[in-house]
């Protein structure tokens, strides 16, 4: 690792020494948050897992059902069964923080009317209503997933940027910093060696001139 | 603030999220759907897109992945799932932790 290019004079060793408490410091906060950081994310992942596994096991039949709805009545049957909703999915959305990273929330508002179905039962199949109550039914879960994946991707992202100023903090910043002041100090060092020499040096010489004139 | 929820894919897995009151673009092929994507992002904060369309216009919703909204979530097909929502999760977990040492066992 390469010195800084500094001149070796008290004052920059003391600006260094309080740059190097505040890596170190630093570099140990950033390491708590990475590995707080990495326990959430772990609890979010399993949830986040799980609960893909349930929405896409179930997601799937519901879609079959619908698919084997439309089958057995006519494409214009349905699409005019379904044309005009009677229920509508709304969100109030916000942002938490979570380790200093805003991910999204929301709830879903129930609006229009308590009614699901928006069209007659003589129209079409059964399988059609059968869909489309488990489809609302897993509306709830679909958002938390949405909720949830999104957290899990926000945290994965920051706890990646986290580690690179850890690293970037642990081999470069504090070893530059250690590195630099210790030249620093030895330079200081080395002068003040070399004026305690000179000054024995002169002092020698005066001695033996006087000594000299004295004679 | 109320916002709706859009669902994007293919019209066979799209059509019936319409009856639980999501609003629903049917797409057709990769450009119409990045187009889609691209306009429903201003305005939806929720956005459900079929895996299959989900893997092919994959550089597209990276973009929208590191900000709070939209949230964009691969939900399967009625062709059923294509393991494109699991491989997000994994890939989240290479990207925190390094490698998939959590789940790699129980898949096995």
């Amino acid at each position: 690792m390469s010195i800084m290019n500094v001149n070796p004079t008290r004052m920059e060793l003391r600006r260094l020494k309080l740059r190097l408490k505040t890596a170190v410091r630093g570099h140990k906060l950033l390491k708590d948050k990475s590995d707080e950081m990495i326990r959430r994310f772990m609890i979010y992942v399993r949830e986040n897992r799980a609960l893909r596994q349930e929405v896409e096991k179930e997601l799937s039949f519901a879609l079959k059902d619908f698919m084997l709805a439309r089958a057995v009545s006519s494409d214009a049957a349905i699409e005019e069964a379904i044309a005009l909703p009677s229920v509508k999915a709304e969100l109030e959305t916000s942002t938490v923080n979570v380790m200093s990273v805003n991910v999204p929330s929301f709830t879903a508002v129930e609006s229009g009317t308590k009614e699901l179905y928006p069209y007659s039962f003589a129209s079409v199949t059964s399988e059609l209503d059968l869909s489309i109550s488990t489809l609302s039914g897993l509306l709830g879960k679909m958002l938390r997933l949405a909720e949830i994946e999104k957290t899990c991707n926000m945290l994965a992202d920051e706890i990646e940027k986290n580690k690179r100023r850890v690293n970037a903090l642990e081999y470069v910043m504090i070893p530059q910093l250690e590195e630099t002041i210790k030249y620093i100090t030895m330079k200081l060092d080395e002068n003040e060696r070399s004026a305690t020499i000179r000054l024995m040096k002169v002092k020698s010489m005066i001695a033996v001139r006087d000594g000299q004139t004295e004679s | 603030m109320h916002n709706r929820i859009a669902v994007v894919g293919d019209k066979d897995s799209v059509l019936a999220f319409k009856a639980i009151g999501l609003e629903v673009y049917p797409t057709l092929d990769e450009n119409d759907a990045k187009d889609v994507i691209k306009r429903l992002a201003r305005d939806y904060k929720v956005i459900f897109i079929t895996d299959k369309i989900a893997c092919s216009i994959d550089a597209t919703l990276k973009k929208y992945k590191s900000r709070p909204y939209p949230v964009i979530v691969p939900i399967p097909s009625a062709e059923g799932s294509n393991g494109f929502g699991m491989q997000g999760i994994k890939s989240d977990i290479e990207k925190a932790i390094g490698s998939d040492i959590l789940f790699s066992r129980e898949d096995n």
